[in-house]
């Protein structure tokens, strides 16, 4: 990936007016979807997402169904209108791959030994698209599980830090994704302090590396703040006004 | 629609035993170390047909890979460059559980993955490979079909790639009266580094390299981590349902700089390429 032009300006600011360690604008709302039995609906910059969750609940088919566990399943998907480009609605690799990741992310996080024979299904839509799509879904969907009263041992928290002019950066977007050195995704649980996503592209010097690891692990903690604010809002909401006016 | 799923195959419970035994006494069922790789054979030019080839045995994980060369639009967003494309298919005779018809998530995946290791390093100078700036460009195939599987097929399915890579010939075209001719004559293919991915996974709180199919039946965690010929990551990829420390991360990586350095090393001498 050449990079063309400067990304980062003389004052430090980025293409969106970002300082180098500021995090796009953050905005989580819990319980969003009626019939689902946890939902959240997460604005990180310019994405829009939705997760839903159901379940636990009964398997279908049968066979996938596990004696000893429940069984997590996890939908990552783009609507056509949520890019600049049209995106077909079939799943394309690029997301089978991040239903994956994103299933494999959220795992560790749940004590699917509580449920046996039952399965969880998380699906996440992305109604509109910007750089972090999948940080911003596995985010929300840790809301969203635990909005569903689902047994959880932490709350994932997932961000994004990368290369842009040399320099490491926090919370890529969507330019700087497309024309900057690296994107390198993270999803943290903040209180077991155990990575469960991380994926690289584009070419980092092992300091480099070290470097935005730590970045990217201080934005999922500035993440788990947003999260955990918008359950207690749903859940504490009142309680919360009251306390704050006392 | 991905779904958590039981490893496809059972190790049994004497198995798993012994494994922990093993890794007790700070060896792995196999006699290896925790950090030691599983001997490493490739042979190049094996298939006459393709502009290159490799076959490349991790142990008793079995891979080859074929490169072909046409000439195509470019990509989108990418007018000036050639187009590469990295597949990879587990062949039913790799082992009992592979069923023919439609790559699952893990094949996705694996192709994925693998593609993102050759790509982001930028191995092959693709601004070399354009005939007519946005209109028609070479166009590069690297397909990979895994023979035999028994484990670890990230980092044998990425060197039978760069193998199959520095192995091969481009044909050379030209644009005579507004069409493609191919002149008959070769060139070599510009390569500006080599790329090794390396494997760990971790078993309870040990983290090793290189694991077979029993091994990857009990882990915990997997990461595939690229490096080029400069030392520097360019492609990770986290993997299955379980979680990592800061401190193994970074342990995975010291071993990716080092065995991924040995590696390198191996296929330089093996395809007289000296990036």
């Amino acid at each position: 990936m050449p990079q063309t032009r400067n990304l980062i300006d003389e004052y430090g600011k980025r293409t969106d007016g970002r300082t180098i360690d500021e995090l796009r604008p953050i905005k989580i709302n819990v319980g969003v979807v009626k019939n689902a039995d946890g939902s959240a609906f997460i604005e990180f910059g310019k994405n829009k997402i939705l997760a839903a969750v159901y379940g636990p609940r009964e398997v279908h088919p049968k066979h996938m169904a596990q004696p000893d566990r429940c069984i997590l399943r996890c939908r990552y998907h783009m609507s056509p209108f949520s890019t600049d480009t049209r995106k077909s609605p079939a799943p394309s690799r690029r997301e089978i791959e991040i239903s994956k990741v994103m299933r494999e992310s959220l795992e560790p996080s749940l004590m699917l030994e509580d449920y046996p024979r039952a399965a969880i299904d998380v699906f996440v839509e992305v109604l509109q698209a910007d750089g972090g799509s999948r940080c911003a879904g596995i985010s929300a969907a840790s809301v969203a599980l635990a909005d569903a009263g689902i047994n959880m041992r932490d709350i994932v928290s997932a961000c994004a830090a990368g290369k842009v002019d040399e320099k490491i950066v926090l919370d890529i977007n969507d330019t700087e994704d497309k024309e900057g050195g690296a994107d390198m995704p993270v999803a943290y649980m903040p209180r077991l302090d155990q990575i469960t996503l991380l994926q690289l592209d584009g070419t980092l010097t092992p300091e480099q590396f070290n470097k935005c690891l730590d970045k990217a692990i201080e934005g999922c903690k500035m993440v788990y703040q947003i999260q955990k604010q918008a359950l207690m809002q749903k859940y504490f909401g009142n309680e919360l006004e009251l306390k704050e006016e006392q | 629609m991905s779904s958590s799923k039981r490893s496809t195959i059972i190790v049994e419970h004497l198995r798993k035993q012994q494994m922990w035994d093993a890794i007790s006494k700070g060896k792995r069922i196999d006699g290896r170390e925790f950090g030691e790789q599983r001997p490493l054979q490739i042979e190049l030019d094996i298939i006459k047909k393709a502009n290159g080839s490799a076959k490349v045995k991790l142990g008793d994980s079995e891979v080859i890979a074929g490169v072909k060369v046409e000439t195509g639009e470019p990509f989108e967003g990418l007018e000036n460059k050639g187009a590469l494309i990295v597949s990879a298919e587990v062949l039913p005779t790799a082992s009992p559980h592979v069923e023919p018809g439609p790559p699952d998530e893990d094949t996705v995946e694996l192709a994925r993955v693998v593609d993102r290791g050759i790509r982001e390093s930028e191995m092959i100078d693709l601004e070399k490979l354009v005939l007519i700036p946005g209109k028609i460009v070479y166009t590069i195939f690297v397909d990979c079909s895994v023979l035999n599987a028994d484990g670890n097929l990230f980092d044998a399915t990425s060197y039978a790639v760069v193998a199959a890579i520095l192995n091969s010939h481009l044909p050379v075209f030209e644009i005579q009266n507004d069409k493609v001719v191919d002149t008959g004559s070769k060139q070599d293919t510009p390569v500006s580094t080599i790329p090794t991915s390396i494997t760990a996974v971790r078993i309870g709180e040990i983290v090793l390299v290189d694991p077979t199919a029993e091994e990857e039946a009990c882990m915990d965690a997997r990461i595939t981590i690229a490096t080029n010929s400069k030392g520097e990551f360019c492609a990770i990829q986290k993997g299955h349902a379980g979680s990592f420390t800061v401190e193994q991360i970074r342990e995975a990586a010291e071993a990716a700089l080092t065995k991924g350095e040995a590696v390198r090393r191996t296929l330089k001498e093996l395809t007289g390429y000296s990036h």
